[in-house]
């Protein structure tokens, strides 16, 4: 019976070899992609109990991982609330990660980067539990808590960059919500949290200054229609001519396009290009929207960044001109109505841009990378040059006009004493039933710019008029300012 | 499959021929070798449980003292009673079984931990007092059973209290459906598998059946296309177990159950006669129970369904215990989580049938690799000793339970890692539950106990007229290969 016996051992041994193959598929071959499964509660688990990278604003922590005592170990804490909710997001055990930097910047924050690389290398030697990078933001906690100021309980959003490199001073959007309720050990109560914030009709997670529905920008498109007609040479500077009538006939439609007082903006129904931005001629710009056309409108958006996918690391909504315009359309756009639509930070992007010699630059919100123990990964990035939205001429030009608008015009209420500001209000019609949106973009000092700011408030004005923008954001807008330059 | 299996081992026949002699007689009783080798096992074991509480709750645990003391104890008693009633008994046997148990109730202590089950709440707790049992009743068998042989005197019995296990938990009241199959039974407290036990009273009377009409079996037969098939009449023993087969397939839904005693008995059988047809037969009526059963129960559809696909949405909303077993040995990696550092209870019946996806999850690809090779190498130490050992029953018996613990490794662990759907089979030493922790020490012992005959030096082997006393049915047995009729 012995050779049947051997015989039987060696399907027995290929019975085994198979169970051998079958735990080497899952466990080494297959366990990567089964670890990624979106179902795999181990990995969820694995994640939310994970210390992850601290974030820091000017030192001070605004998103940490902090010991505690419970099956998940580290607890994500948020010590300064709602303040920087749409920059931090939250880390919920059922929802995971899906705003702010924690989801942006997960891989460096749960220290799975490529960039850290050696570092996982050392904690594998050494056996110290890989944790992930601390990220050094380049906002300013004067200007990002005047913003919020601001802004009260108004639903809006404010963005403040500097306009030579780039990096986001500030940004805030309210409502805002508190990321500690949706981070809680208690799921229950952090499940409920999760069900208010994401079914609340106002939409308290969305960040306004960078995504959303995006907005009509209103009266502050004219810096775009302006920057355009004089790199066209349609206008050759601020003193240039151009008609301002009371009410501007639209071809094709039995429309007219009237300025907001219903008086023409000149004597004569002519007025200069800078005065028209002073008052804000809704005529004046609608005729160079004419004249232009559609195209070149869209080109000089573009060039201000209208169209891009950005990420800062946070992807930014691109903003938006309508392509094929026809006429009617067209004089609507070139006033920041019809279909053009826009984020906050893409307009204070071009404030910056203004202020900057037509250099527009790449926005960015982290400054540096450093391990859990603090050493250096990644320094302040080189600020990088998104385009060259003007000539440096052409800039100086709308430059000189903004600031005008602030010293004579519609922007009077950002004036801030012994600096140079330029400005523009604008009030976005949305919705006939709301009223507008009040906006405000702006830099200072002219001279040497160290701040770009812009400031939406949502339903803050008053239809037809730009007493909202001038009035409700102008204000806010001249704190952050303030808070940047009083360094 | 038969085919492939006869081609592929042809050539090792006359290798096998040559060598059978040679490595099968050890004249050293190597007691000495399971003595370090039980230190060894211990230590382990051991090991692995002040890991997991150092994991846990930072603290070696209280009462490692008695505990550690207990198992030593146990070890030892088992080791001295070889020594005094079955010196020459295969050396790794014990220890491997000490390693598995012990790994067992580690996990399962750490899945009491985890459901915040202590003392004598856990699961842990009856585990180690079914150990003891276990034990004990092995140490019985090998004080009691002399000799293997006096067992064929049972042969009949066995199959009658094989069969009346098997079809036990299909009585109404006792019987009682645990996870879609029916194979447990509920006496009062206690609940249990008598499937497990009844696996050793059918390897005897299959041996016992067998070694009788083996004769009959492989010689009688017709020829067609180079294979000799049995009469129309010598069908009846195997359709008879098929029928049994079929009838647990139906009743209690249990292809595990079903597949281990047909293949069980089919291994016999083509060991007995030494002719493959019977492996092709013993296949083709599996097939047609199988097919049947997959077009007839919507139970096997399902098993299969989430064999093939058990990560799809509509898998995981039907049952997700596969898929988690699957994560938690993914999520253990090459190395695991370390022991008590992993999230083994996510997994359903982490304790019991998914124990090893849960050794896995915590020890890691290179933890279940051993776990295999402890159970290659107890399935080559039983094998080893069906081919030394000299008589026909005792060939038959040791193979029997070799390979009943070999394919039940095969059937649940390949369930688990999605070799084949998932059938619910304890794993051998280690899943919770007291009857499967008796009927394998019960096989351990057996094992043991041929073992201990076949590598007895022959002038020691019991002479004829001794004890045993040289009548009844085992008289000369040694000798007796064929019986003519």
């Amino acid at each position: 019976m012995n050779s049947p016996i051997r015989r039987l051992t060696v399907l027995l041994a290929a019975l085994f070899a198979s169970l051998l193959v079958a735990v080497t598929v899952v466990q080494f071959v297959q366990a990567p992609s089964m670890r990624a499964m979106a179902a795999n509660k181990r990995t969820l688990l694995d994640n939310f109990s994970r210390e992850r990278g601290a974030i820091y604003v000017a030192g001070a922590p605004v998103a940490e991982s902090v010991p505690v005592d419970d099956q998940f170990e580290w607890q994500r804490k948020y010590p300064q609330g709602e303040l920087y909710s749409h920059v931090t997001g939250f880390y919920s055990y059922s929802v995971g990660n899906p705003l702010g930097l924690e989801h942006a910047a997960d891989d460096l924050l749960s220290g799975r980067s490529d960039t850290l690389f050696v570092q996982r290398v050392t904690d594998l030697i050494t056996g110290h539990r890989t944790t992930g990078a601390t990220l050094d933001l380049t906002l300013d906690a004067k200007a990002q808590q005047a913003a919020d100021r601001g802004l009260g309980p108004s639903r809006g959003a404010v963005v403040a960059l500097d306009p030579k490199t780039g990096a986001i001073l500030a940004m805030v959007s309210h409502p805002q919500y508190d990321p500690n309720a949706l981070s809680s050990h208690n799921i229950a109560a952090a499940d409920a949290a999760w069900k208010a914030l994401s079914t609340d009709p106002e939409k308290p997670y969305v960040n306004r200054a960078i995504a959303g529905n995006l907005y009509p920008p209103g009266s502050i498109f004219k810096v775009i229609t302006a920057a355009a007609a004089i790199e066209d040479g349609l206008m050759t500077d601020e003193n240039s001519t151009l008609p301002g009538p009371a009410k501007l006939d639209l071809p094709l439609t039995d429309q007219s396009l009237p300025t907001e007082d219903g008086q023409a903006c000149g004597p004569g129904g002519t007025t200069t290009l800078i005065h028209a931005l002073e008052i804000s001629c809704n005529t004046a710009f609608g005729w160079l929207g004419l004249k232009l056309g559609g195209e070149k409108l869209r080109a000089q958006a573009a060039k201000f960044g209208f169209g891009d996918s950005l990420t800062i690391p946070m992807r930014v909504t691109p903003s938006s001109v309508p392509a094929e315009l026809n006429p009617p359309q067209t004089a609507q756009s070139a006033i920041g109505q019809y279909e053009v639509r826009t984020t906050p930070l893409q307009m204070a992007m071009v404030a910056g841009g203004i202020a900057n010699q037509g250099r527009v630059m790449v926005p960015y919100l982290i400054d540096r990378v450093r391990s859990a123990d603090l050493d250096l990964i990644k320094g302040t990035p080189t600020p990088q040059q998104l385009s060259q939205a003007t000539s440096p001429a052409t800039a100086e030009i709308v430059k000189k006009m903004m600031v005008a608008v602030v010293d004579n015009g519609s922007g009077a209420r950002a004036q801030i004493g012994g600096v140079a500001v330029g400005g523009k209000t604008g009030t976005a019609e949305h919705d006939p039933k709301k009223p507008p949106h009040a906006w405000f973009i702006a830099f200072a000092p002219a001279d040497d710019p160290q701040v770009a700011v812009a400031v939406v408030v949502e339903d803050g004005g008053v239809t037809g008029s730009e007493v909202g923008g001038g009035r409700i954001a102008a204000p806010i807008a001249k704190n952050v300012i303030e808070a940047v330059l009083a360094k | 499959m038969a085919t492939g299996v006869a081609a592929a081992t042809a050539g090792l026949d006359l290798g096998g021929v040559m060598t059978t002699t040679v490595e099968s007689i050890s004249p050293r009783s190597r007691r000495g070798v399971e003595l370090l080798l039980l230190i060894i096992a211990i230590g382990i074991v051991l090991l692995a449980w002040v890991t997991v509480d150092l994991n846990r709750n930072g603290t070696v645990p209280a009462n490692i003292v008695p505990v550690a003391g207990g198992l030593v104890i146990l070890a030892v008693a088992v080791h001295l009673v070889l020594r005094w009633r079955a010196p020459y008994a295969d050396p790794l046997l014990l220890p491997i079984t000490i390693v598995l148990n012990g790994l067992g109730l580690v996990m399962i202590h750490r899945i009491d931990l985890a459901g915040g089950r202590l003392g004598t709440d856990g699961n842990a707790y009856r585990q180690v007092i079914w150990t003891a049992l276990a034990a004990a009743l092995a140490i019985g068998v090998i004080v009691v059973l002399r000799d293997h042989r006096l067992l064929r005197r049972y042969t009949y019995i066995s199959m009658a209290a094989g069969i009346a296990l098997l079809l036990l938990p299909l009585l109404p009241g006792i019987g009682q459906t645990i996870n879609g199959a029916r194979i447990w039974i509920h006496l009062g407290p206690l609940s249990f598998q008598p499937g497990e036990l009844a696996k050793i009273a059918l390897a005897i009377f299959f041996a016992g059946y067998l070694v009788q009409t083996r004769d009959v079996l492989s010689l009688a037969g017709r020829k067609v296309l180079g294979f000799t098939f049995p009469r129309g009449r010598d069908l009846g023993p195997i359709l008879l177990a098929w029928v049994l087969a079929v009838l647990i397939l139906v009743f209690q839904k249990d292809l595990g159950t079903a597949l281990l005693f047909f293949g069980l008995f089919v291994a016999m059988l083509y060991v007995a006669t030494e002719r493959v047809s019977w492996i092709a037969i013993g296949l083709v009526l599996f097939a047609a129970a199988v097919a049947f059963a997959l077009t007839a129960f919507a139970h096997f559809q399902t098993r299969v369904t989430l064999w093939l696909d058990p990560f799809s949405p509509a898998s995981l909303e039907r049952s997700d215990q596969l898929a988690k077993g699957l994560w938690g040995m993914a999520a253990g990696g090459l190395t695991g989580t370390g022991l008590g550092a992993g999230r083994p209870w996510l997994t359903p019946f982490a304790d019991s049938d998914f124990i090893f996806a849960s050794l896995g999850e915590e020890l890691g690809l290179f933890g279940t690799i051993a776990i295999l090779l402890l159970y290659l190498l107890f399935v080559e130490r039983g094998i080893r000793t069906a081919l030394g050992v000299r008589d026909g029953f005792g060939k038959l018996l040791a193979l029997g339970l070799s390979f009943s613990v070999a394919f039940q490794v095969f059937i649940v662990i390949g369930g688990v890692s999605r070799v084949i759907p998932l059938t619910g089979l304890t794993t051998p030493f280690m899943s919770l539950g007291g009857s499967a922790l008796v009927a394998n020490w019960m096989i351990m012992a057996l094992l043991l106990r041929i073992s201990d005959q076949a590598r007895r030096p022959l002038e020691e082997l019991p002479v004829v007229g001794a004890s045993p006393p040289a009548t009844g049915p085992m008289a000369g047995e040694e000798t007796q290969v064929v019986k003519l009729p």
